[in-house]
């Protein structure tokens, strides 16, 4: 089944490496396929950054994304520019600490970049929250895998804190 | 063992440059082109590689004809203000049949235009871009998977053609990540060898292609982008010479069109056609992809250049080819010269890939 999901907040906070990461566990770890694709521009710098991964059982086709399934929201701008269209049946997993809008289809508020600072001390992993949320509410890519494509991609030492925001996500996520 | 990856088309594409042996790479970074200096930069010296950032395009592509002369496989990568700037020393490349390989990720133009967005604008250019008659090989990867594999290919044509081959990739399929098999080897063509004490510009073989005088090996040759003999000295007021030397070089890759073509043929049967390459194939495979009935055809071509014409034939039943492209129809015009049934082109402009529903709806309309 293919799944379509958009990233988007404001540039430094991990936006591109989120769905970097998300298409990498479904690649390297789930045994899926995935494309990643990203708004590419001299905008993206500080103002509203997206990027859009399509995951699929079977080897996808036409790259981008036309309608998400699941959007993952970080910034109030980001939500105005990539997410207010949404409509049901997408999924919205929104950083209630930053974003107050609300869509209207359905909408899991995740205060990932308050819970990162306070829990973590760093909100610069609040992306890696958003993902474990992400992978609880929506198993688009196994917990294993995910956990993988992070160690992978982060930077060394940083691992066991982003393990920590990953399991801090993965209990904010899951869905009563 | 094969590996998988999860990669990025322009890194697939440095990648498959070092798998198939490229140890020179010089080179002025553009968007959307930049990560594959960015990975040479990275990569090559570690290899024992060379990688020079030159001054410009017009240095970049000086820099690896003079490496391929000392028996480098030599490359470049650019987007196209710098491939603008690179003509004059393709042409040079061209008339003096010097192996290279030149990567060209298409972004919008003219001019410095979109940076950032995807095009396919340059397909004509590189054909005819430098002055005077000649002839190139041009190939247009649709997958990361294909950026590895046509960059690679794009080695060996050089070399087995003594000729500049391109890799005419598009923003698209440049930035785009997605799922990579390694393979386990590449395979790789040698250049043709030199015949000591024979004349070095001489091709005696059918293939018109003659053996590579590589510099610092024993024989003195002189390269020169005016018309030349079989010794490679000037001989710019022979009428007949020029003829001669001109028409090989454009044979040398025409005569050879079939031997390299690299196309799919898809649903042959067909009356309805796409025809694409690059980017594009990827919306036309989904369109294909979501008809149950297997009604439409499509010929996928990675050798755009020298254009693989006898393809279109393959479709005996064909009633109309409608073209994709992120241009005005470049590649569609050439279909034109080449059937008899109408051809529609389907151009786009912007930066934006085509998508299905737009392919569709160019599919169902009657004119």
């Amino acid at each position: 089944m293919r799944s379509e999901v958009r990233f988007s907040g404001f540039g430094g906070q991990g936006i591109i490496l989120s769905a970097v990461i998300l298409g990498r566990a479904a690649v390297m770890y789930d045994n899926k396929y995935a494309v990643q694709t990203q708004v590419y521009g001299p905008e993206a710098r500080g103002g509203a950054s997206m990027s859009q991964v399509v995951i699929d059982d079977a080897e996808i086709l036409y790259p981008k994304v036309a309608h998400p399934d699941i959007y993952i929201i970080m910034s109030q701008e980001g939500f105005e520019k990539y997410g207010a269209g949404a409509e049901d049946p997408a999924l919205m997993l929104v950083d209630s600490s930053l974003v107050h809008s609300r869509p209207k289809c359905r909408c899991i508020e995740i205060p990932a970049t308050q819970e990162a600072k306070q829990t973590l001390k760093k909100d610069i992993v609040a992306n890696i929250v958003m993902l474990g949320a992400l992978v609880a509410a929506t198993h688009v890519v196994s917990e294993e895998a995910l956990e993988k494509a992070i160690l992978d991609s982060v930077p060394k030492g940083t691992e066991e804190l982003n393990l920590k925001a990953m399991q801090l996500g993965l209990q904010l996520g899951k869905q009563p | 063992m094969t590996r998988t990856e999860f990669w990025q088309g322009n890194t697939a594409c440095a990648e498959g440059a070092l798998a198939a042996g490229c140890n020179f790479f010089g080179g002025y970074p553009i968007t959307p082109s930049t990560e594959v200096a960015e990975f040479m930069a990275a990569k090559l010296p570690k290899k024992g590689g060379v990688f020079i950032q030159m001054e410009d395009e017009i240095a970049s592509m000086a820099s690896i004809i003079g490496a391929s002369w000392a028996g480098s496989r030599a490359m470049t990568a650019t987007s196209g203000p710098g491939f603008s700037l690179m003509m004059e020393n393709i042409g040079f490349a061209a008339m003096t049949e010097t192996p290279c390989v030149v990567v060209n990720v298409q972004r919008g133009g003219p001019s410095t235009g979109q940076p950032t967005m995807s095009a396919q604008g340059d397909m004509m250019q590189v054909r005819f871009g430098s002055h005077g008659d000649y002839a190139i090989i041009a190939l247009c990867p649709a997958s990361v998977q294909e950026m590895y594999e046509l960059t690679a290919k794009a080695f060996n044509l050089a070399d087995k053609y003594r000729v500049p081959v391109f890799l005419m990739a598009d923003e698209t399929v440049g930035h785009m990540r997605e799922k990579i098999i390694i393979p386990d080897t590449v395979e790789r063509v040698s250049r043709k060898p030199f015949v000591p004490g024979t004349p070095p510009f001489r091709a005696t073989d059918p293939d018109l292609v003659p053996g590579f005088p590589q510099f610092g090996t024993g024989q003195h040759v002189h390269v020169t982008g005016l018309t030349h003999d079989e010794r490679g000295y000037p001989a710019a007021t022979n009428p007949g010479l020029h003829m001669a030397l001109v028409k090989r070089l454009v044979d040398k890759i025409e005569n050879a069109r079939y031997e390299m073509a690299d196309y799919d043929i898809i649903n042959p049967g067909a009356e309805q056609v796409f025809v694409a390459y690059g980017g594009p194939v990827r919306t036309v495979q989904q369109v294909l992809h979501d008809r149950p009935n297997n009604d439409v055809g499509f010929l996928r071509i990675r050798t755009v250049w020298p254009f693989p014409e006898k393809a279109l034939a393959e479709f005996r039943n064909a009633r109309r080819f409608l073209v994709p492209e992120m241009n005005l129809g470049q590649i569609a015009r050439e279909i034109e010269r080449h059937v008899k049934v109408p051809v529609k082109s389907i151009p786009k402009l912007g930066g934006e890939l085509h998508t299905p529903a737009e392919l569709v709806e160019a599919l169902e309309a009657k004119q």
